[in-house]
């Protein structure tokens, strides 16, 4: 199976350790990876902080470079989601202002092939137990965007639940936001500045090495929140968790 | 009598001070986190819940669409059955009518029950400015009412205090508008209960005229129904001579039948019960039991302009229930007075800009309360999607366009606050519309990096004040895979690191 | 322009995107929803009344017609020091009930004024439909149930609820019963407020005892 690669401008930018996560895990399970160099942005940012117009453009974009893949698989449950949730939605409203069905029509074939990379896992590849290998105890945060908008449920606890040497501890309040939220982070910064030190302290609370998640983004903040707050604490994404092995530890 | 909104700041602002208060954090904290729990489990008794909110939405949604016809619908029923019908434009019309029923009756004051529209007008205040003492009886809102306060809650108005702090507001006020508190008042909730009991207990049973709100109305039947708790809904509603509800045009449903939706979907989402202590239903005046006279004022204020707007109008499917506050992770840290509204929280975020347009500081600034989570959404009992509608009025703030403001279509301009943020993302949309122009980008900052501060000037600090920056690795993904052709040859750079972790690693 | 064609006119402008041949009513709204909550015998939906009732602090007794007299003298004479001295009576309350109580009755009258019903203990009633799912009296203010204010302002309701014939599964079943005409009271337990940091404390306004006879006939 050849699949593509959607690792997101944040990733490709800020995270390359995660996008190589993702193609070492993804080739160890048999599935050809290829990164369609022209991938930029889904858009979400501009589209969530009410430029959705602007992002009209960088949709029909994702749409051109990925349209011909057979699967699109994303480390990232809010760049899945904004993909799978919210480019039908961007068709729909553009048809609402008498534009007409172009803006659908381009963006449709994209939408039922993205998966967010956990999901992809279990339900393209049906399996849980990836061969990882991760001697650390973790605890688990699930991304707004993969909780409730991609329905991710327990996929990822149950991947995480078979990688060798892992202990899983339960994160209090784990279903709360962390507080990131893209521009809010910043428009709202004291808010947010709360929710992740809060995130922070339950994740410390249980005495865990590391605090996982999906998504990159959620990461950053909590990441710098973490760092600020001195905890020993680290992030690390769930991608480079199932890529670790024996032979070849998470560096 | 109870503060105003007028003047508030833009919530971050307002926020700034909440975060701050460990007290307001306390109490927000422990009474949103009681209720949580709760209503998952109380939500979780009733199998068919997800087609339940489903039906409400529906009911809803179809009420809204053909809002003419259930309101010609329901003036009639409400007439045949020996009521008086009203409809007002806006705020002061609706309080000019109240005022001028009460004057009618020769009496000076009124008791209350707990009602959003009411507050949404300040109606308490017309009433005041016209001699007339209106009295609030729920619990939470007399708290509000003596402590001189803003309600920071749609169903628990008084959250934001603790039981010490509403001893010393009954200890202190109550006095001075009728029996006074107690002495040695203590703090327990059944102690400040009994007070609040014993206070309101001689106006009820003087009281000439009550005001109230409702619920729903049936337009089949003309039915009014109000849910409430304490028992004070029922001694305003059937002991005065005089009752005038006023009541938001939205809060129709078309039958009877369709109370069995709202009465399992709402005491459940909103104080997380099987069923309120108390729901009082009336159609018009029945002789020898209740009020003999029966006022019916339907408010607009707003609400034409939301139905106009065809995303925004789901937001009038609101029961006020109150459960996307309690479930909200920035209603519980920035406290509902932030929201500088009488609809506080994620439901507030969406209504308060749409029924009051979005030219102040505060209502411009309410789209963006939100971090998107989206457990509003998951909670809500009429599945209004409130991440949708707040992404849908930020484009109303940073774009403009169209909008019914006053029943006219008026076009908005973009606001101003937003200049520099719309330059960023029309030049970060024309480098993602260009991958030789993001990688110039990113090799830029890659080449750079060392020299990259720890803290950022400007609109950058808002986080850098909290939090450590990502440090940009020495190579992009994509010149990762284009120098190892995938990964297939060359080795790993020494990058190594992500930045997750910022400085202190 | 009245008000009234202001705002019709505002709707109707508002709406101009629906279409005329919409989905009606009855097709519009879907009741694939449950309507009763489990598949209970009768007397298990009795029993889930009673359970019910009791959580959320109404005080459940059983009894028949032989026992009710004695039962409802008993629960009289057991408020405070000495009993209920005086007990409000709807007009169609059967009067043998309170035969062997020592509480004077005071029958419900047009011209009492509030001040004088908040003279009496307690109140005795009937009721129209009771809910098991949610523990739930509804009074529609027939005879044996009174003016809605005599189950209001005295500190001490009694409800007698005759079993299995008032009792329904359901909140739909409810409503269908129920004739929306007639003012309605849904009790659910005593008067209850969660205004102080949101958690439940029993007895604000209304009456701060509620008491339930299940009363199987014959």
């Amino acid at each position: 199976m050849r699949v593509a690669l959607f690792l997101t401008c944040v990733n490709d930018t800020l995270y390359p350790d995660t996008g190589r996560a993702v193609v070492k895990l993804l080739t160890r399970l048999g599935v050809e990876v290829d990164f369609p160099m022209a991938q930029t942005c889904c858009g979400q940012a501009h589209y969530n902080t009410g430029y959705r117009h602007q992002a009209e453009p960088l949709a029909r974009h994702f749409s051109d470079v990925f349209g011909e893949y057979e699967a699109i698989v994303t480390p990232s449950g809010s760049c899945g989601a904004m993909v799978k949730e919210l480019y039908p939605r961007l068709g729909e409203r553009a048809r609402a202002e008498g534009r007409g069905d172009s803006l659908a029509q381009a963006l449709a074939p994209v939408v039922p092939k993205t998966y967010e990379l956990t999901e992809f896992l279990v339900d393209v590849l049906g399996v849980t137990d990836v061969g990882a290998y991760y001697p650390h105890s973790v605890t688990y945060h699930p991304t707004c965007h993969g909780l409730r908008g991609l329905r991710l449920g327990d996929r990822p606890r149950r991947l995480l639940e078979a990688v060798q040497g892992l202990d899983l501890v339960e994160l209090p309040g784990a279903e709360e936001c962390c507080g990131f939220g893209g521009t809010f982070a910043v428009k709202n910064p004291d808010v947010s500045a709360a929710m992740g030190a809060d995130k922070v302290r339950n994740a410390e609370s249980t005495g865990a090495e590391a605090l996982c998640a999906a998504d990159n983004s959620c990461l950053m903040h909590l990441g710098g929140t973490m760092a600020r707050l001195r905890t020993p604490l680290r992030p690390v994404h769930i991608a480079e968790i199932l890529a670790s092995t024996e032979e070849e530890p998470l560096a | 009598m109870s503060g105003t909104f007028v003047g508030m700041p833009a919530f971050p602002k307002a926020a700034h001070e909440a975060v701050h208060d460990d007290t307001l954090r306390g109490n927000l904290r422990h009474a949103t986190h009681t209720i949580r729990d709760k209503r998952a489990r109380a939500v979780d008794e009733l199998a068919d819940f997800a087609l339940l909110r489903e039906a409400g939405k529906q009911i809803k949604d179809h009420t809204l669409r053909h809002l003419d016809r259930y309101l010609v619908q329901l003036e009639e029923s409400v007439t045949a059955a020996g009521g008086t019908v009203h409809w007002a434009a806006d705020a002061d019309e609706a309080n000019r009518i109240v005022a001028d029923l009460v004057k009618a009756t020769g009496q000076s004051e009124v008791v209350k029950v707990k009602s959003m529209a009411t507050q949404e007008i300040g109606l308490n205040e017309a009433l005041e400015a016209e001699g007339i003492a209106a009295y609030e009886t729920d619990l939470a809102e007399l708290i509000v009412q003596l402590g001189h306060d803003r309600p920071s809650h749609i169903l628990v108005p008084a959250i934001h205090r603790n039981r010490g702090e509403i001893r010393d507001i009954f200890a202190r006020e109550m006095g001075s508008w009728g029996r006074p508190a107690p002495d040695g008042l203590a703090d327990s909730p059944a102690e400040l209960a009994e007070a609040a009991r014993l206070h309101l207990r001689e106006k009820f049973l003087r009281a000439k005229v009550g005001i109230s709100g409702a619920n729903f109305m049936v337009a089949e039947t003309g039915t009014l129904v109000v849910l409430e708790s304490e028992g004070n809904g029922r001694m305003c509603l059937t002991l005065p001579e005089t009752l005038i509800s006023v009541v938001g045009i939205e809060k129709i449903v078309p039958t009877w039948r369709d109370l069995e939706v709202f009465l399992q979907t709402l005491p459940r989402s909103s104080t997380a019960e099987r069923m309120n202590p108390y729901t009082t239903t009336w159609t018009g005046t029945t002789d020898g039991d209740g009020p003999t006279t029966f006022h019916l004022v339907l408010l607009d204020n707003g609400r034409t302009d939301t139905l106009a707007d065809t995303v925004g109008r789901q937001a009038l499917r609101c029961i006020r229930c109150s459960a996307c506050l309690n479930v909200c992770p920035v209603y519980e840290r920035a406290g509902g007075h932030a929201y500088g509204s009488v609809y506080p929280g994620p439901i507030g975020a969406i209504l308060s800009p749409q029924l009051r347009g979005t030219a102040s500081e505060i209502d411009a600034s309410l789209p963006y309360a939100s971090s998107l989570c989206g457990a509003c959404y998951d909670v809500c009992p009429v599945a209004i999607d409130i991440p949708e509608v707040l992404v849908h009025l930020r484009e109303r703030v940073v774009q403009g366009g169209e909008v019914t403001s006053g029943g006219a279509k008026v076009r908005l301009k973009p606001a101003k606050g937003h200049a520099a943020e719309r330059a960023a993302m029309r030049a970060a949309g024309w480098a993602f519309a260009r991958p030789a122009a993001l990688r110039a980008g990113q090799r830029f900052a890659s080449r750079t990096r060392r020299l990259h501060p720890r803290k950022l000037p400007g609109p950058g600090k808002a986080w850098s004040a909290s939090r450590e920056l990502p440090k940009v690795p020495a190579e992009s993904f994509r010149d990762w895979w284009q120098r190892t052709n995938g990964g297939t040859t060359g080795k790993s750079p020494n990058s190594g690191t992500s930045g997750k972790g910022g400085a202190a690693k | 322009m009245s008000s009234r064609d202001l705002i019709l006119g505002r709707v109707r402008q508002a709406l101009v995107d629906v279409p005329g041949d919409e989905a009606t009513y009855e097709q519009a709204v879907s009741r694939d929803y449950l309507r009763v909550h489990g598949s209970l015998s009768t007397a298990e939906t009795v029993d889930l009344l009673a359970e019910n009732l009791a959580d959320y602090r109404a005080i459940v007794h059983r009894s028949d017609p032989g026992g009710l007299p004695a039962l409802l003298a008993r629960l009289l004479g057991a408020r405070g020091e000495p009993g209920a001295r005086r007990v409000l009576v709807p007009p169609g309350l059967p009067a043998h009930w309170l035969d062997a109580a020592d509480a004077t009755p005071v029958p419900d009258e047009a011209g009492h004024t509030a001040h004088e019903l908040d003279e009496v203990d307690s109140v005795v009633t009937g009721c129209a439909v009771a809910i098991a799912e949610t523990g739930t009296l509804v009074l529609d203010g027939s005879p044996d149930q009174g003016r809605r204010r005599i189950t209001l302002i005295p500190d001490h309701h009694i409800c007698v609820v005759r079993v299995p014939d008032q009792v329904v599964s359901s909140v739909p079943e409810a409503l269908e019963r129920l004739d929306p005409a007639r003012p309605l009271t849904w009790i659910s337990g005593p008067s209850a407020t969660s205004d102080i940091e949101l958690d439940r404390v029993e007895g604000v306004h209304g009456p701060r005892t509620l008491e339930v006879v299940l009363l199987s006939e014959g």
